[in-house]
């Protein structure tokens, strides 16, 4: 396979982490959309996970100084809200790393959301894999999780949330 | 030529989202329980970036070199079409699950509406962000009503007096303005007496497992989607305003 400059750019990118999960990196959440350069200037489109959430714009800072070692200066991030980001795009491998953190990754696929009320989702524990858990608040530390308590090993622990 | 329709259209959805958005930020720090004032602040951060999402487009639409920061910032209280329900104060926890419930009931279902129906592209895809969100937020407000409602003698009679002086202000969503007439005939949003339907069943349902009484109202309020205002969006927006008013163009 040829090495294109593309994929050294990417490969940067990989390793660029989410503020609010360290352990995740924006290609663990599907955030990472396209990379494209043109002329001097990269750009790197990504895809906010919650409207309003503040990691969007650190995210941004993120990408441009994992670049810059690497001598791109003009390096432009472009947010789009198509397609819309779903849970569903967590990779394996992220949701893993993201259970041994201690968050229980999203139990569901997103098309179950239009079913989501009045519907009660069995959320494992992180830490001893109990199915008996309680739903503590609907919103947890950060807008995309939620607060759970599990009733066997009585740990609090944040349910990422399916989106 | 500029759209200004579509403009007043999105405006009128957008503000509803600032307006609440504000208000539920005002809970922050003092919130009944940490874990709810957690969720209120959440809450008012989705609100806040849906009105971001929506005004970025507005001002694309409107030129003249306008930015999202513009109509938050630098717009009249009568240049601001949210519903009154939205701008009536915090109160009590009772008031504001009570405002929450009754926007969200509409919001949800508009949304859905959009997302599904819309003949622009960019409608759709803020809805269909939105929605994920909203409908976490139908559930935090749906599971409060009925937990408070069917809850203790004061927590049922506290909630039972925010829904006697808040229900007047929950149909102006679905009393169609001029706007939203000339919104659906363009096929942005589908018909509101649908949405009206659809959410009317959803609270009647809840309503009632929260034992809860739908008041007898003699006539709703209305106003804000013309920009006539209650006393309060001035408080809102003196506040909200300030900073950009006395240091024009102030950056971080």
């Amino acid at each position: 396979m040829v090495k294109t400059e593309t994929d050294s750019i990417w490969k940067i990118l990989k390793e660029v982490v989410d503020p609010e999960i360290p352990v995740l990196t924006i290609q663990d959440l599907g955030i990472l959309q396209d990379v494209k350069i043109e002329g001097n200037k990269i750009i790197v489109t990504i895809v906010p996970t919650y409207t309003g959430c503040p990691a969007m714009d650190m995210i941004t800072v993120n990408i441009k100084s994992a670049l810059q070692p690497h001598g791109y200066d003009d390096v432009e991030v472009k947010l789009v809200l198509e397609p819309t980001w779903t849970t569903d795009w967590i990779s394996e491998e992220g949701r893993i790393k993201m259970k041994n953190y201690g968050i229980t990754p999203p139990q569901e696929k997103s098309t179950d959301i239009r079913s989501l009320l009045g519907k009660d989702t069995i959320v494992p524990c992180p830490r001893c894999d109990s199915k008996s858990t309680k739903l503590i608040s609907h919103f947890g530390s950060t807008a995309c999780k939620a607060f759970y308590q599990c009733n066997d090993c009585k740990e609090p622990f944040d349910y990422f949330k399916c989106h | 030529m500029k759209d200004t329709k579509k403009i007043r259209f999105l405006l009128q959805w957008a503000d509803n989202s600032l307006i609440l958005g504000h208000r539920l930020g005002e809970w922050c720090g003092h919130g009944p329980v940490l874990e709810q004032d957690i969720a209120m602040t959440n809450i008012a951060l989705d609100l806040i970036g849906e009105a971001r999402n929506v005004y970025q487009y507005a001002a694309e639409l409107e030129g003249d070199g306008k930015d999202e920061d513009y109509y938050p910032y630098l717009r009249k209280e009568r240049q601001f079409y949210n519903a009154l329900l939205l701008e009536y104060k915090n109160t009590d926890f009772a008031y504001t699950i009570v405002r929450q419930f009754l926007f969200d009931t509409f919001h949800y279902y508009a949304l859905l509406s959009m997302m599904d129906n819309s003949v622009d592209g960019r409608v759709k895809a803020i809805a269909a962000k939105s929605f994920k969100e909203v409908s976490y937020h139908l559930e935090f407000s749906s599971d409060w009503m009925k937990r408070l409602g069917d809850g203790t003698e004061e927590s049922h009679s506290k909630m039972q007096e925010a829904m006697d002086h808040l229900w007047e202000y929950g149909h102006e969503f679905f009393m169609k303005s001029p706007t939203d007439e000339w919104a659906i005939e363009s096929g942005l949003i589908y018909d509101l007496d649908l949405i009206y339907k659809k959410a009317s069943n959803f609270r009647k349902e809840v309503i009632k497992e929260a034992t809860l009484e739908i008041p007898e109202t003699p006539y709703f309020k209305s106003g804000g989607k013309i920009g006539i205002h209650t006393e309060q969006l001035g408080f809102i927006l003196s506040e909200m305003q300030y900073m950009q008013r006395t240091y024009p163009g102030a950056t971080w």
